[in-house]
């Protein structure tokens, strides 16, 4: 392949997702003049047919500095694109369960809510407790433990409160906590 | 009057605010030159290279308050190269010679290093005012510098700059003794502060008016703060991500209640639509809301909370708006004065949020509009004609049609009309930027009509040099023009060279003008640096083997009493 061509390409600023070709030129009523400076190799498309007519413009021009949006301003919001897209590494936070000789580690990205949460901490301190580590239906009396965590500000929560997503951010550790403790959190819910 | 004594003489200077009505009268006679010069207070350099720090310092020994510009404004968009220049330390050394009675200074669009703001924090014991906009070249740690040694500091406002987080706690060095705060924004800073060390310090600071918070503040964190500072008139809200069941969002809803005082808000970088809802308490009395960093609020949700705001001057968007927000906009805020809608989209494929109606909308509804920033995907002629008959008052008005070079899609037409239209209403225009398809008609009209035009921005326009020609002899009051990817050649650049001396600067990337161009710009000008910015390759080389013929792919020319740059790159060639 054109590993040179490629190299360039992927180098330049571009307007359009990656993958995508083909700079819109400016109309050719605009006469004999350069139309746009040749940050693109292919222009495979002369797109008279495109200005004007269509509602959505498709193929964005590869200008550089077009937009004239601020950087700053660009990459906050492909900051926040980003932040929205599973990251390879893995979200790996410590669980701790009150009476358990050791600590165990999952990654959290790996379930879609608190209720696969539950079931696969159930399942890994099953050896260690009597009961479900999971909340039972029915409120006060039915749980012997409740899963807390501890957020970015150092304070320990009830794990279920907020959105799953914001949990996941936010969560540092978990610890299953047992008995009198629990049922004190338990019974402000 | 020369024969009043001095002290009276200053006296009367005293009212005189503008800068420029200062260097309007130093100018009648040595005496007065003399008086204004000792006297004055605040001193604003528009072009950091168009004057030595030194001869500024020398000038004006009593300076408390500098101001200083550094890049051209095109370099907002990665047009300018990231070492061409810019540098802060030299003006920050001078004032340690010679004016360490200064206090504060805004820099824009400069490079700042951490060892410049720690002379500033170490060698200024009166410092009290720092505001930083589109700077960059500093880290966390020249921040710390400032916490640490600046007694009395009451202003902190770091605005949209490029920032390295070095991780140290910079919030922390704040000692106990500071207790004069006024004015603390950290928006623009990626990592994460210590939030127990924010709560103190804002804990003990009484004066505090305005608090810019960054991304890494949780809404607990937020919350507390509020508490502790009931009186704050602006803020800038962290992340504001928070669900609207959790018992945050209600202690957050509680805290807004006794925000009395609030005005302007910003921020809500990870904001989601339920979480406006906390801000209903306080909406009636904003008169400044900043939105555009909020890309997840969708047009309904935007319309809810504008509803509650009646009394906005100023509001920045995302053009996820609509037409139809802008038109509830429209009908609500009738005390507007500014509107900016941002695009969105910038990197997809778009779809069509905001066109020509919501501005016409706005313009219609919001009789005290005078300043416009508008992206949006189309614009026609009768739209324009329409907005400038309904705001003859315009100061600003900037439009970006995101294609480039996109005619009205009514008539195919360019958009010369509408243009000419907007200039010949707007009597008042101080700032216009253009865009759409454009021919030298445009041109014609701006020359003629835009005798208050100090600022225009010009892309992918025009047909010859009469359209630049037009601009250059028309516009009087012209100080800055900017102009990319437009046909004008050598004609254009050495028709009207006096021109150049009474602007601050033109910038001409992409356009026609040749080497032969600028060197003979440069030859009958001595008082301009004529500066040839090219990246491609090694500029030492490829002087040999430029010609004149060959066009010059960025230039940029100032006025300038202090000669050829001496911090120049490689690749930039003053002639």
């Amino acid at each position: 392949m054109e590993a040179a061509a490629s190299y360039v390409k992927d180098t330049e600023l571009r307007l359009g997702l990656p993958g995508t070709d083909a700079p819109e030129k400016p109309a050719a009523a605009r006469g004999s003049k350069r139309a746009l400076p040749e940050a693109g190799d292919d222009k495979s498309k002369s797109s008279e047919e495109d200005c004007g007519d269509r509602e959505t413009p498709v193929a964005k021009a590869q200008v550089v500095g077009w937009p004239p949006v601020r950087s700053y301003r660009k990459n906050s919001f492909s900051l926040q694109a980003r932040k929205g897209e599973a990251e390879g590494a893995g979200l790996y936070v410590k669980v701790s369960m009150d009476g358990a000789p050791y600590l165990r580690k999952i990654d959290l990205k790996v379930y879609k809510g608190y209720k696969e949460l539950r079931e696969a901490l159930d399942w890994m301190f099953k050896c260690f407790s009597q009961g479900d580590v999971s909340k039972k239906e029915g409120g006060n009396n039915g749980s012997e433990y409740a899963m807390t965590y501890e957020d970015k500000d150092g304070d320990w929560m009830l794990v279920g409160d907020v959105p799953w997503d914001m949990f996941i951010s936010s969560c540092k550790r978990l610890r299953i906590m047992k008995g009198s403790e629990a049922r004190g959190l338990e019974s402000r819910h | 009057m020369t024969y009043f004594p001095e002290e009276v003489v200053e006296h009367i200077f005293d009212f005189l605010g503008s800068h420029r009505d200062r260097n309007t009268v130093s100018t009648v006679c040595k005496a007065w030159y003399q008086v204004e010069r000792l006297s004055r207070q605040h001193v604003f350099v528009g072009n950091c290279y168009a004057i030595r720090p030194e001869r500024v310092m020398a000038r004006f020994p009593r300076m408390k308050s500098l101001s200083v510009k550094g890049k051209p404004h095109f370099a907002d968009f990665n047009l300018v190269p990231y070492d061409w220049g810019g540098y802060a330390l030299p003006w920050i050394e001078a004032a340690a010679r010679c004016c360490t009675g200064l206090e504060e200074l805004r820099l824009k669009r400069m490079v700042v290093s951490d060892d410049g703001l720690e002379l500033l924090a170490r060698f200024f014991p009166n410092f009290k005012s720092l505001v930083l906009v589109s700077c960059d070249g500093f880290s966390t740690d020249g921040l710390a510098s400032i916490a640490t040694y600046c007694r009395g500091l009451r202003e902190l406002d770091l605005q949209e700059n490029e920032v390295d987080d070095h991780g140290c706690q910079w919030l922390n060095c704040f000692p106990d003794s500071c207790t004069s705060l006024v004015s603390l924004n950290f928006a623009c800073l990626k990592g994460e502060v210590n939030a127990g060390a924010l709560e103190r310090l804002i804990a003990r600071s009484p004066n505090l008016r305005s608090l810019k918070l960054n991304r890494a503040i949780s809404v607990e964190s937020l919350n507390k703060i509020l508490s502790r500072a009931p009186h704050l008139v602006d803020l800038g809200t962290g992340s504001f991500a928070v669900d609207d069941r959790a018992e945050a969002y209600h202690r957050l809803m509680n805290c807004f209640t006794k925000c009395k005082t609030l005005r302007c808000m910003s921020g809500f970088g990870e904001a989601s639509p339920c979480c406006l809802k906390a801000l209903y308490p306080v909406c009636i009395n904003l008169i400044v809301l900043n939105l555009s960093y909020a890309p997840a609020i969708p047009s309904d949700d935007l319309i809810k909370l504008i509803c509650h705001c009646s009394n906005l001057q100023k509001l920045w968007v995302l053009d996820c708006i609509g037409d139809k927000g802008l038109a509830v906009v429209a009908s609500t805020c009738k005390e507007l004065q500014e509107l900016r809608v941002f695009p969105s989209d910038i990197y997809g494929a778009g779809t069509t949020s905001v066109t020509e109606e919501g501005l016409v909308a706005v313009s219609s509804g919001c009789p005290k509009l005078n300043s416009v920033l508008y992206f949006c995907y189309q614009m026609t002629n009768s739209a324009l004609i329409t907005v400038a008959k309904n705001c003859p008052h315009f100061i600003r008005f900037r439009l970006c049609i995101l294609d480039p070079g996109k005619p009205d899609p009514l008539t195919n037409q360019p958009l010369d009309e509408g243009f000419g239209a907007i200039v010949r209403s707007c009597k008042n225009l101080r700032r216009l930027s253009l865009s759409g398809l454009l021919t030298d008609q445009v041109f014609l009209f701006i020359g003629l009509y835009a005798k208050c035009l100090e600022m225009l921005s010009i892309a992918f326009a025009g047909n010859s040099d009469k359209g630049m020609i037009y601009v250059l002899d028309g516009c009087k009051n012209l100080r800055k023009l900017e102009i990319r990817d437009c046909p004008f050649g050598d004609g254009a650049l050495l028709k009207n060279v006096e021109k150049y001396e009474a602007m601050r600067s033109l910038w001409m990337s992409s356009c026609e003008a040749t080497l032969g161009g600028c060197k003979a710009l440069a030859a009958k000008m001595p008082r301009l640096n004529v500066e040839i910015i090219n990246e491609s390759g090694n500029l030492v080389e490829s002087k040999e083997n430029l010609s004149d013929v060959n066009k010059m792919e960025k230039i940029y020319v100032y006025r300038s009493v202090a000669g050829p740059r001496n911090d120049a790159p490689e690749f930039v060639w003053t002639l």
